[in-house]
């Protein structure tokens, strides 16, 4: 800790100790970009390297993609009859120097969650997805957790660590 | 957003976006299908001059392009990326199946 208060007189992470919001918006693909610009709007204040926000925003940017197109599916949408309502929800927590992102859907679920997460699975070929956005998740974060019941929706839970890298090489 | 695509000789020249994510790539997509499909085009480059973000819907393009083209022994190129991008596309091991070019 006490390098971090040496280089925090000018440069990095001060006075943030704890800080949280939350965001609802419709499952639609205009709020992808939104969504991302947002988390990194939100970790700006710890004074993040160009690497982590464009790490973040990735991982972000996957996240709701997937909960807006797997997750709210035509097949759901329409089965469900309640057009429209599908939203996504999504909570950033920074403690210390910690970034917890969650996304959550509503949608249908996933069945296998082990199979989803396999690198270039995916249930969309035809759509031209790559299968790779848990993979990314996976690279991108620190830390990945995928709860999800069929019908119920799903919910992604990722950590990142901020200043691991660059910043202390300056140290001696 | 046409005029991001231009034909040169047997290439599509495909200028990509300043973020590439889903919300682009339908579109991008489907209008590289069609030039390939009309033009007949043999290749198909992606120019990321101008791209600053890209996650995983920006495979899916490349991918499914590349699957169209080689089918006929086309190739498919990727100029002017960034390091950002370019670790992207490594990550994926596309260089093994596409040619990355400064």
């Amino acid at each position: 800790m006490e390098t971090g208060q040496k280089m925090g007189d000018g440069v990095r992470r001060k006075g943030i100790q704890r800080n949280e919001m939350y965001m609802t918006f419709d499952a639609v693909s205009e709020n992808e970009a939104f969504a991302r610009i947002a988390v990194a709007a939100f970790v700006s204040p710890l004074n993040p390297t160009m690497e982590e926000i464009s790490d973040i925003k990735t991982a972000v940017s996957e996240a709701v993609t997937n909960a807006i197109i797997h997750g709210y599916d035509e097949e759901f949408t329409q089965g469900s009859g309640a057009e429209g309502a599908a939203q996504v929800y999504m909570r950033c927590l920074i403690e210390e120097d910690v970034l917890h992102v969650e996304v959550k859907d509503t949608g249908k679920g996933i069945e296998d969650i082990e199979k989803a997460m396999e690198p270039l699975f995916t249930t969309k070929p035809e759509m031209d997805r790559s299968g790779m956005g848990f993979a990314f998740m996976e690279a991108f974060m620190d830390d990945l957790e995928v709860i999800s019941k069929p019908g119920v929706g799903t919910m992604v839970l990722m950590k990142k660590k901020l200043g691991t890298s660059s910043w202390l090489v300056q140290e001696e | 957003m046409e005029e991001d695509f231009k034909v040169i000789d047997n290439y599509l020249m495909v200028r990509m976006p300043e973020e590439v994510d889903h919300h682009k790539s339908v579109y991008i997509s489907r209008t590289a299908d069609e030039f390939i499909m009309k033009e007949g085009v043999g290749n198909i480059v992606f120019d990321f001059e101008d791209t600053r973000f890209m996650d995983s819907s920006g495979i899916g393009i490349i991918i499914g392009r590349y699957k169209k083209i080689s089918y006929f022994g086309g190739k498919v190129f990727a100029i002017n990326a960034d390091t950002r991008v370019k670790r992207t596309l490594m990550i994926c091991g596309l260089h093994k199946v596409i040619e990355i070019m400064e």
